[in-house]
C-alpha cells in the first residue's frame, strides 16, 4: 500500500519535468530549423517577394528557381563532386585498407615507425601543406584538374582512416585467418576474401565520415581548382553567388540543392553515420 | 620464403607513398619555404632568415587574429562542448521521451551541410535588409536590437562565431550521446541506490566516465578554432577592416593575393606549432589518464 501511494506522487512530478524538457527540446529544434526553413521558403520566390517580406510564404512557389540554379551552374558543380568523391572514396579505401592490414598483420623492419608515420599524419592540418602543394601541383601539371583535388584528398584522409581501420582489424579473430591458410590461400587472398567481407561495417563507416569530408572540403577546392567546368559544388556554390549578383533567390535555391545530398545519406544511413563520426572520435 | 619478405611492403607502399609524398613533403617544405621570399609566379627563392616571422608577430592584425582565434575557441568550448554535452546527458535522460532520437536527429542535421553552403545562407541571415535576423526582430516589434551584423566591426566575428555553434552544437551532443549511452547501468544503479540526486549523479558518476570523449571533443574543437577558415572566408572574408581576421585567412590572403608566399608559410608554421602542441597535450592527457 505504502509502495503504491508514493508512485502516485512520483509519475506527477516526472510528468511535469517530461513535459518542460519537451518544450525546450521543441523550441531548440525551432531554432535549429528556422534558418533552414527560411532558406527553403525563400527559395521559392521572387526576388521582389523577398525583398519585401522574407518572412511571408511566396505566392508562388516557384519550382523554376530550382531549375534555373540547377542549369546554370548547379548540375556541372554536382557532376564534378560525384567524380571527386567517387574516386577519392575508393582509393582511400582501397590504399588505407591495405595499408592497415599490412602493419597489422605481418611484423616488418619498421612496422612502428610506419606505424607513427602515417598515424601522426592525424595531426596535420591542410593550411599547413597549402602553399607547398600548391607549388607541387603546379609543377607537376596537375593544378586546375580533377587530381588537383583528388591526390591531396586520398593522402589527407588516409591517416585517419587507417587509424579506424587498423583497429577493426585487430579486433578480427587470427583463426579465420589461419583456416584460409590452410586451404591454400595466399595472403591477398586471404585478405579480399576473408578479411573485406568481414569488415564491411568499417568500410561502411569510413566511406561516409570520408564522403562527409570530401564532398564538403573547400580549402583545397578553392586554391587548386580554376576553371568552373571542373569545380565541385562547395566551391562552385561561391562562383555560383558572384554569377547570380542580384538574383538572390535562385541562389537561395542552389544552396538548397547543395545541402541535400548529405542530409538525405544521413537520414537513410543513421547508424554507420554516427558509428563512423564516434569510433573516428573516440581516440582520434 | 624471400617472396614472402617483399610481400608485406607491397600492402604498405601505395598509401605511405601517398602519406609522405603529399602531406609530409609539403609540410616539412612549408617549413623551408618560411624562410624565404617567394612568389608564385617564379620559381626564385630568396633566403631572408627569420624575416617572415618578424613580418608576421609585428603585423597590428596579428593580435587581432590571435584573438579572434580564441574567442573561437573559448565560446565554441563553452557553447559546443559544455552546452553540447549538458544536451546530451537529457536528451539520454528518462525525461525526454519517445522523441529523442528525433531530437538528436535534429540538432545534428547542420553539421552535415557545407561550411561553404551554411557561410552564404547566413550571410543572408545576417543580411540588413532581408535578413531573417532583423525581419524577425522588427517582427517582434524590437527594431532598437536591429544590427548591420557582418557590416558592424564589432559585432562581425561574433556572428561567425554565432553561425558556427548553431552547426556544430549537435554534432558534439551526437558524440556525447554514444558516450553516455557507453555507461555501464550498473555504475547509474548505483548511485540511485546511495541516493545520490540527479546533479549529483551527473558530476560524480556520469562525467569522469565520458571524460575520455569530453577530452577528445574539447580537442577537435580547440584545433577547429586555430585551423577556423571557410566560415570566414565565405562570410566576412576577414572585414570589414581586419575586424573578424584569423590565421586561416590570413594565410590564404597573403599567399594568393598578396603573392606574399613566404609570409604565409610562417603563418602556417604558426598553424602547424600551436594544433600539434594541442595534439600532444591530447596525446599526453589520454596516456596519463589511462594509468
Amino acid at each position: 500500500m505504502n509502495y503504491k501511494s508514493s508512485n502516485k506522487k512520483k509519475p506527477t512530478k516526472e510528468y511535469i519535468l517530461k513535459i518542460l524538457l519537451n518544450i525546450f527540446f521543441i523550441f531548440l529544434s525551432f531554432m535549429i530549423i528556422l534558418p533552414l526553413l527560411w532558406l527553403i521558403i525563400n527559395s521559392f520566390k521572387t526576388n521582389r517577394e523577398l525583398f519585401k517580406n522574407s518572412l511571408a510564404l511566396p505566392e508562388k512557389w516557384l519550382f523554376s528557381n530550382y531549375k534555373e540554379a540547377w542549369d546554370k551552374g548547379l548540375f556541372s558543380y554536382f557532376k564534378n563532386s560525384v567524380i571527386v568523391s567517387f574516386i577519392s572514396l575508393i582509393f582511400i579505401l582501397f590504399f588505407s585498407s591495405l595499408l592497415a592490414y599490412g602493419i597489422t598483420r605481418f611484423n616488418i623492419k619498421f612496422n612502428k615507425i610506419i606505424f607513427f608515420v602515417v598515424l601522426g599524419g592525424m595531426a596535420l592540418s591542410e593550411q599547413v601543406a597549402l602553399v607547398p602543394l600548391y607549388k607541387i601541383l603546379q609543377n607537376l601539371n596537375l593544378y586546375n584538374t580533377y587530381f588537383a583535388l583528388i591526390l591531396p584528398y586520398i593522402a589527407f584522409r588516409i591517416p585517419f582512416t587507417v587509424f579506424l581501420m587498423r583497429a577493426y582489424f585487430l579486433s578480427i579473430p587470427k583463426e579465420l585467418e589461419e583456416a584460409g591458410y590452410i586451404d591454400g590461400y595466399n595472403s591477398f587472398q586471404i585478405f579480399y576474401k576473408i578479411i573485406v567481407p568481414i569488415s564491411k561495417p568499417i568500410f561502411a563507416s569510413c566511406a561516409i565520415v570520408n564522403l562527409n569530408f570530401v564532398w564538403n572540403e573547400f580549402l583545397f577546392a578553392n586554391v587548386f581548382l580554376e576553371s568552373k567546368s571542373i569545380m565541385t559544388i562547395p566551391i562552385g556554390l561561391m562562383t555560383f553567388q558572384g554569377d547570380m549578383k542580384a538574383n538572390y533567390t535562385v541562389m537561395l535555391a542552389g544552396i538548397t540543392i547543395a545541402s541535400i545530398p548529405m542530409i538525405a545519406m544521413f537520414l537513410i544511413m543513421q547508424k554507420q553515420f554516427i558509428e563512423g563520426l564516434t569510433s573516428g572520435a573516440v581516440k582520434g | 620464403m624471400k617472396k614472402k619478405v617483399l610481400v608485406p611492403y607491397l600492402y604498405i607502399i601505395p598509401g605511405l607513398f601517398m602519406v609522405l609524398f603529399f602531406v609530409y613533403i609539403p609540410v616539412v617544405s612549408n617549413f623551408i619555404y618560411s624562410f624565404f621570399r617567394l612568389s608564385s609566379y617564379s620559381a626564385e627563392k630568396i633566403f631572408v632568415g627569420f624575416e617572415n616571422y618578424i613580418k608576421l608577430f609585428t603585423d597590428e592584425v596579428f593580435l587581432i587574429m590571435i584573438r579572434n582565434n580564441i574567442y573561437y575557441a573559448v565560446i565554441s568550448l563553452i557553447v559546443q562542448v559544455g552546452i553540447g554535452t549538458m544536451l546530451a546527458i537529457l536528451i539520454e535522460s528518462k525525461y525526454s521521451g519517445k522523441f529523442r532520437n528525433l531530437y538528436r536527429n535534429i540538432y545534428f542535421i547542420p553539421a552535415l551541410i557545407s561550411l561553404t553552403a551554411v557561410g552564404l545562407l547566413f550571410k543572408f541571415v545576417y543580411s540588413p535588409d532581408i535578413g531573417l535576423l532583423n525581419s524577425a526582430l522588427r517582427f517582434l516589434n524590437l527594431d532598437g536590437l536591429t544590427h548591420a551584423w557582418l557590416g558592424e566591426s564589432k559585432l562581425a566575428i561574433f556572428c561567425v562565431i554565432a553561425m558556427s555553434q548553431w552547426q556544430f552544437t549537435g554534432y558534439i551532443t551526437v558524440l556525447m550521446v554514444v558516450a553516455v549511452q557507453n555507461i555501464p547501468k550498473e555504475y547509474l544503479e548505483a548511485a540511485e541506490i546511495d541516493g545520490a540526486g540527479p546533479i549529483k549523479k551527473v558530476i560524480n558518476v556520469m562525467l569522469p566516465l565520458v571524460k575520455e570523449q569530453l577530452l577528445v571533443c574539447s580537442i577537435i574543437t580547440i584545433i577547429g578554432a586555430f585551423k577556423l577558415f571557410t566560415e570566414i572566408y565565405t562570410t566576412t572574408s576577414g572585414g570589414p577592416g581586419n575586424s573578424s581576421q584569423v590565421l586561416g585567412v590570413y594565410l590564404y590572403q597573403n599567399a594568393f593575393l598578396h603573392d606574399d608566399m613566404g609570409l604565409a608559410a610562417a603563418t602556417g608554421v604558426l598553424i602547424f606549432i600551436i594544433t600539434v602542441g594541442i595534439s600532444i597535450i591530447q596525446i599526453n592527457a589520454a596516456k596519463s589518464g589511462e594509468v
